[in-house]
């Protein structure tokens, strides 16, 4: 069955969505011709300069270490709002992402401005705790003044096989947030195959996720453009049978402008340019900022500058 | 937010030189025409004229074979190592001057220079590679069987792949032994031309590689010399009809690549989004001038509405315009005549009562442009069901079971390739063995790799060309 005749009703039972997760195709072939495909498109000049400063409003510019501390979170936060000072025209960042503990200080600093505070929870990056622990731990970010919650899915539960408490998991959690906006981390470089990722997708979509993320960061295999390429087709499957725009954040290994870009016209071919915004498509990354500002320097002025020169994050 | 536009991105054609006129390529140099008569090349993108190349008359064509004669005598002479180390050179050279090649293919021939330089010169590159590495094992290549060369061999090129075409021919031909003269298309002679510069580079022996220019009359100038041993012709079947008629009854070796119109089969249980890319892929690379094009979607018909909506709105993607623009994916047509050929098969597809979906986009002024389209509600009577297009044009038809796959698949005259899509391997293996067709793809499409043959079956011609098989189309049994 496909989500076209689950959905037909646009009632999802379970069994609905247990057909679709069943019957989930992805040819890895076709999912890698495309995407380095895709990787030859040539961006220059103006829309070289259009993605880069999308890109920047599409940061969730992150620190998840045990070593943060409320000086390094402000400062952070601080860059979140206006990441280079020198320059009126770059925009600010869309979010910070931090720990639970620390969204208060984070909170303190961006609360008069339009970066929002995102924090992990769910026992992020394993996700190995029981549900209530989870919702206890979601319930004290949003308390303390979270406007997004990025989750990750319950890969032990993935792996045995039980789907069932993969998406109950997620969609208590959704409860939990109501209106908060709620980001759901597949962790792809331990699903592996892209019928995991798309498995997963489905799951965490059906379940009332805001958006679906590649990853934590906490592993080697972070984001991969082929994950992208395979989640997109999946959220665009779930918008053309009238369940709406969802989003997708990348995570995990972005380091360069120049992958990030390659990020963009996949989503841009894959989903159109209405999922161009940090409404619908974000960036989790700590250390992409910098390129991308360097970047835009570089197409105004015609010269690279080193990286004294912009603040630190 | 605003719309996200990739700016123009054009490859430099500074790169090119063209020169206002070409002669003939004979014995090593290049020679005016005894026909004093020239035609214009241009460029099907902005109908500006390029160049203009002669046109070769009868005397013409026997002054290129009796070269290609006398240069069968130094080339016999010549070792097989040594004949390996030439072509050995012309695959390095053309990978050094690649982006010049395939600058000068996009112009001539109107293709995207993403393909000229992300399939075409690689490919080019890599036929001559892997017949280098066959010319001095020719006599491994068939066991016990003997084999000697034709002599001197005629080869007639299409303008769909200009220099890739010249590489399936000139490569195993020169490999296994035979000197050559080669007729381009007269709309796109430029690579071929430039290739015959690099002939000379390399040092090969003079009269080894001759090229000859013009239109069809050249062409069949060409096919009726006496000493032509052997003919190698890729383009439409009635041209491809015509060459045999005119060689029936002589000593003349022929090997044919001509039309077709493959079926693309999608089963219910394939992975659609992948399969949509596959369509897309099987029909609009290189604006569909392609003899192995996927032109015919079968669709099982439980997925069609949904497999037409993916299609269509990925078709919308699509990025028409300037050929040297390194995000364009539909170039232009190749000529006028081929465009007013597409166009009047699919106004008599609209007639016929095919239900026509064609992309919004905006099309160049000048040059010959043809939106990408696709045909629903086609019924297997219809011309545009059956007749070779050879544009930017995607009939669907519709199947119920594998048996009505295979049948609706294999009712045409042509039997070039075809195309599987599902996700189950046993599916592909049976419909598969039963496809009457050259080369089947399953999962993917347009894929071709030196070593593996390629021809057709039925009215799509004889012989192959690639891999060993290859060589056979260049050698005579002489147990």
């Amino acid at each position: 069955m496909s989500l076209n005749n689950a959905i037909k009703d646009k009632q999802l039972e379970w069994s609905s969505v247990m057909d679709i997760v069943n019957n989930v195709r992805v040819d890895e072939l076709g999912v890698i011709e495309r995407t380095s495909s895709l990787a030859t498109r040539s961006i220059k000049r103006e829309a070289k300069l259009d993605a880069l400063k999308r890109i920047v409003t599409m940061c969730d510019l992150t620190t998840l270490e045990g070593e943060d501390t409320e000086g390094k979170i402000v400062q952070m936060s601080s860059k979140a709002m206006s990441p280079d000072p020198g320059d009126p025209d770059v925009p600010s960042a869309a979010a910070v992402c931090v720990y639970p503990a620390l969204v208060s200080t984070a909170k303190k600093v961006v609360k008069n401005s339009n970066v929002n505070v995102a924090s992990v929870s769910s026992y992020f990056p394993s996700g190995q705790a029981p549900l209530e622990s989870k919702i206890s731990d979601t319930k004290f970010a949003i308390s303390e003044g979270a406007d997004e919650i990025d989750i990750v899915i319950n890969r032990k539960a993935f792996f045995e096989g039980d789907y069932r408490k993969v998406y109950d998991e997620i969609y208590s959690l959704k409860e939990v947030c109501g209106n908060t906006h709620l980001k759901t981390i597949l962790e792809i470089g331990e699903l592996k195959t892209f019928e995991n990722i798309k498995k997963a997708s489905v799951l965490a979509l059906c379940a009332g996720s805001d958006f679906i993320k590649t990853s934590t960061g906490k592993i080697s295999n972070g984001s991969s453009r082929e994950a992208c390429l395979v989640m997109c087709r999946t959220v665009r499957e779930f918008e053309s049978f009238g369940f709406g725009k969802k989003g997708i954040k990348v995570a995990g290994g972005i380091r360069d402008a120049k992958d990030a870009i390659r990020y963009l016209v996949i989503v841009n071919e894959e989903l159109g340019d209405e999922w161009l915004s940090s409404k619908y498509f974000r960036f989790g990354a700590s250390s992409l900022l910098d390129d991308v500002l360097k970047q835009i320097k570089k197409l105004k002025t015609n010269a690279y500058q080193s990286s004294y020169y912009f603040p630190r994050g | 937010m605003n719309n996200w536009n990739y700016a123009e991105s054009k490859e430099s054609e500074k790169i090119v030189s063209i020169e206002k006129k070409y002669g003939h390529f004979i014995g090593g140099d290049f020679i005016s025409p005894n026909s004093k008569k020239y035609l214009d090349t241009i460029s099907p993108s902005t109908e500006e004229v390029l160049s203009s190349i002669s046109i070769g008359n009868e005397k013409d064509v026997d002054f290129a074979v009796q070269s290609a004669k006398e240069g069968l005598k130094q080339w016999e002479k010549t070792s097989p190592s040594e004949r390996s180390k030439y072509l050995f050179k012309l695959a390095r050279l053309i990978q050094e001057r690649s982006r010049e090649f395939a600058v000068l293919e996009s112009l001539d021939g109107g293709k995207p220079i993403k393909e000229s330089r992300d399939f075409d010169l690689p490919q080019v590159a890599q036929n001559f590679f892997y017949y280098a590495g066959w010319a001095d094992k020719i006599n491994l290549a068939w066991g016990d069987q003997r084999t000697q060369p034709y002599g001197v061999v005629g080869q007639i090129i299409p303008w769909n792949f200009p220099l890739l075409m010249l590489s399936w021919k000139v490569a195993p031909a020169l490999a296994s032994g035979n000197t050559v003269v080669l007729k381009p298309a007269e709309t796109t002679p430029l690579t071929a031309l430039l290739f015959a510069e690099l002939c000379d580079e390399v040092g090969l022996p003079k009269g080894v590689f001759n090229l000859i220019t013009g239109d069809g009359t050249t062409g069949s100038h060409l096919v009726n010399h006496k000493d032509i041993r052997k003919i190698a012709f890729t383009g439409s079947t009635s041209v491809g009809k015509y060459i045999q008629k005119s060689l029936a009854g002589r000593d003349v070796g022929l090997t044919l690549e001509l039309g077709g119109k493959a079926a693309n089969i999608v089963y219910n249980d394939a992975s659609l989004d992948e399969a949509v890319e596959g369509v897309v892929n099987g029909i609009f690379f290189n604006q569909g001038h392609v003899c192995c094009a996927g032109s015919r979607l079968l669709v099982q018909e439980d997925i069609h509405d949904e497999f037409i909506k993916k299609l269509e709105k990925r078709m919308q993607m699509l990025r028409v315009g300037d050929p040297l623009d390194k995000n364009t994916d539909i170039g232009a047509i190749n000529s006028k005549d081929q465009l007013d050929k597409i166009t009047q098969l699919v106004n008599e597809g609209v007639k016929d009562g095919g239900e026509l979906f064609q992309i919004e986009c905006e099309l160049p002024k000048n040059g010959y442009w043809f939106k990408p389209s696709l045909f629903t509600s086609v019924q297997a009577n219809y011309k545009i069901a059956t007749e070779e297009i050879f544009g930017p044009v995607l009939t669907t038809l519709t199947f119920r079971t594998p048996e009505e796959a295979v049948e609706i698949a294999n009712n045409t005259e042509y039997g070039l390739s075809a195309g599987i899509w599902t996700e189950k391997g046993s599916k592909i293996l049976w419909t598969a063995d039963r496809l009457e067709a050259g080369v089947i793809w399953a999962n993917t499409f347009n894929k071709f790799d030196p070593a593996s043959p390629f021809g057709g079956y039925k009215e799509s011609g004889f012989g192959r060309e690639g891999g060993r098989h290859g060589l056979l189309s260049y050698l005579k049994d002489s147990s």
